[in-house]
């Protein structure tokens, strides 16, 4: 029941401090939806993968390779 | 061996994460300091229980928000790039890099976005008390995250701590505290998080030099230039005191780099440092990095002082360091024609290694560990021809150098008159003093960013300080898509700073009667 208070407690008051925002909090919160949208579902997912991830399974393969880019750089 | 790398590629990859880097810490070092000054006028108000100082905590937290949110989450873009367009680097770095923002991702991270909500939120709901040990925290967690990063940074400059693992070409980390505790990253962290809190000290007198212009909010504006050049003068002395510390660090695991922030090509015992030069478009030496001097106004032993705390020390140039010298604590440093052989020895050595390795010849293996063993601390030479190649470019890191330095001082002055005109009471009539306090705003950016321009362009071209260069560091990927991704990225942070300004702008116009948040 005490927990159940705390967290009705908690709730309010996030729900009351969201809902009493200026103008000016719902301009940089709409900002930041946009900006984490395109950060993870554009930039991340179609223009940067994990380059030694996507090209090898296993942390053994992406060693062998790093050490063959250091000793060995072709263009 | 420098011609097997595709400098295009490289190029790019530098100039993506320079303007990422670079717009990222537009939002920073405002986010770092202003926490601060927020956390002292709630304190003046819970201690005094005057409302002005409410009213006052209140307005600059407002743009204390607006600038945190806009820039939280740019500096993420720095780890996408680290995985695309550096991974022979990330892979490289190993758990040395990993450790540091694994511990800023729990511990800082969370400390600042719970209590965030509390700072914002909690005015009326939670005590007095209890919200202003809430402001303290979000100012301690925002910049218990910048030390992790400055951390992982100062290992770049200086990498100690470790041994690299020739199994996995990876460096594990042998010594966490070592890494922590080196002079590199204690004088990274304070030098930058000071002069961060100098940025937001000129920030809130320029825009309270704006109200007593235009003699709106007066109260309100003459406190708060109280409380930030108060701050501000005690913080950039500060500055000045890691600035030289940091110097002396240099000096000694970058010789390379000091010799480029002055622009000392042939050392000398009593060196002077260049108060004030000008380079010309021609070199004596034909090496186009290398200009001559237009003019230079010298300021005779400064230099040797501030290196060693002697005047008649010997500071070596960047001829020096090709050539090799013994330092003036007496340790050799080798003709740089050296190094770059001990580095082939290295990069040759790693390759035998893992060639026996798949042969099974476990005595070339052993051999040739104990050859990569004896070179691989200047491993990162092995890839250049000519010695030359390892000089940074001297005219940027030189007028970077002397920029922020020449701003450092100029703030101390503004702080100092500042509260000067506030004692006297006559600061609203000093409109040629509001009028440059305003301008000090953009001047304050410019002496930041070229703080972190001396350190990274003044380290090339090394990405990790003699072990690897910038140009071995960059993924084998496509230059269009770097290209792609440079435009992209110019034009969402572009959009972003507009924002910032925009809202910033429209709250101040709205000013501290307008109720805050």
């Amino acid at each position: 029941m005490k927990l159940l208070l705390s967290l009705k407690k908690i709730w309010m008051f996030y729900y009351e401090g969201f809902a009493g925002q200026k103008s000016w909090s719902r301009q940089v919160w709409l900002i930041i939806i946009l900006k984490l949208f395109i950060m993870f579902f554009v930039l991340k997912l179609f223009f940067f993968p994990n380059f030694l991830k996507t090209k090898y399974t296993n942390d053994k393969d992406r060693g062998d390779y790093v050490i063959e880019q250091l000793t060995n750089p072709k263009k | 061996m420098i011609e097997n790398f595709d400098m295009s590629l490289v190029d790019w990859s530098r100039a993506q994460f320079a303007l990422t880097a670079m717009y990222h810490w537009i939002f920073v070092p405002l986010t770092l300091g202003l926490a601060f000054i927020i956390a002292i006028m709630e304190t003046i108000y819970v201690k005094t229980g005057n409302p002005e100082w409410k009213k006052i905590t209140k307005f600059w937290m407002t743009l204390f928000g607006i600038n945190f949110a806009i820039g939280v989450a740019t500096g993420i873009i720095l780890e996408f790039e680290f995985g695309t367009n550096w991974s022979n680097y990330s892979w490289f770095v190993g758990d040395i890099f990993g450790a540091p923002l694994a511990v800023e991702g729990i511990m800082a991270f969370f400390m600042e976005s719970t209590f965030i909500a509390v700072m914002f939120f909690g005015w009326n709901k939670v005590s007095k008390k209890f919200h202003l040990i809430s402001t303290w925290l979000v100012a301690v967690g925002s910049n218990l995250s910048a030390l992790w990063i400055l951390v992982a940074n100062g290992w770049m400059q200086n990498p100690v701590g470790m041994k690299f693992n020739p199994d996995t070409a990876r460096n594990e980390m042998v010594n966490f505290w070592d890494v922590l505790f080196s002079p590199t990253a204690i004088n990274k962290f304070l030098h930058t998080i000071s002069s961060a809190y100098t940025l937001a000290a000129v920030f809130v007198i320029g825009v309270s030099a704006w109200y007593l212009l235009k003699k709106l909010n007066v109260t309100v504006a003459k406190k708060s230039i109280v409380v930030a050049a108060v701050f501000g003068l005690i913080t950039s002395l500060f500055t000045v005191m890691t600035g030289d510390n940091s110097a002396r660090e240099i000096v000694r695991d970058q010789p390379m780099k000091f010799a480029a922030m002055e622009g000392l090509y042939d050392g000398s015992k009593g060196a002077g440092l260049v108060a004030i030069g000008v380079m010309s478009s021609s070199s004596e030496s034909g090496n186009d990095n290398m200009m001559d001097f237009h003019f230079k106004l010298e300021i005779p032993n400064l230099l040797s002082y501030m290196a060693y705390m002697d005047g008649d020390a010997f500071v070596a140039g960047v001829n020096d360091v090709i050539n090799g010298y013994t330092d003036n604590d007496g340790v050799i440093h080798p003709p740089v024609a050296t190094k770059i052989e001990m580095g082939r020895k290295a990069i040759h050595a790693l390759k035998n290694y893992k060639q026996a390795q798949k042969d099974k010849n476990d005595a070339l293996a052993q051999s040739s560990l104990n050859e990569l063993n004896e070179n691989f601390k200047y491993f990162g030479y092995g890839y250049f021809d000519d010695p030359y190649n390892i000089v940074p470019p001297i005219s940027i890191t030189f007028y970077s150098f002397h920029i922020m330095v020449g701003l450092g001082m100029w703030f101390l002055l503004l702080f100092t008159l500042a509260l000067l005109f506030v004692y006297k009471e006559s600061i609203v009539s000093k409109k040629w003093f509001l009028r440059s306090a305003i301008w000090n705003i953009p001047l304050a950016y410019v002496a930041s960013q070229s703080g972190w321009i001396v350190a990274e362009m003044g380290r090339q071209p090394w990405v990790i300080q003699d072990l690897m260069p910038t140009l071995t560091a960059v993924s084998n990927i496509d230059t269009t898509s770097v290209q792609i991704t440079f435009f992209l990225f110019l034009i969402v942070f572009t959009g972003l700073l507009i924002a910032e300004i925009k809202i910033m702008l429209k709250q101040i116009k709205l000013g501290p009667n307008h109720g805050g948040h």
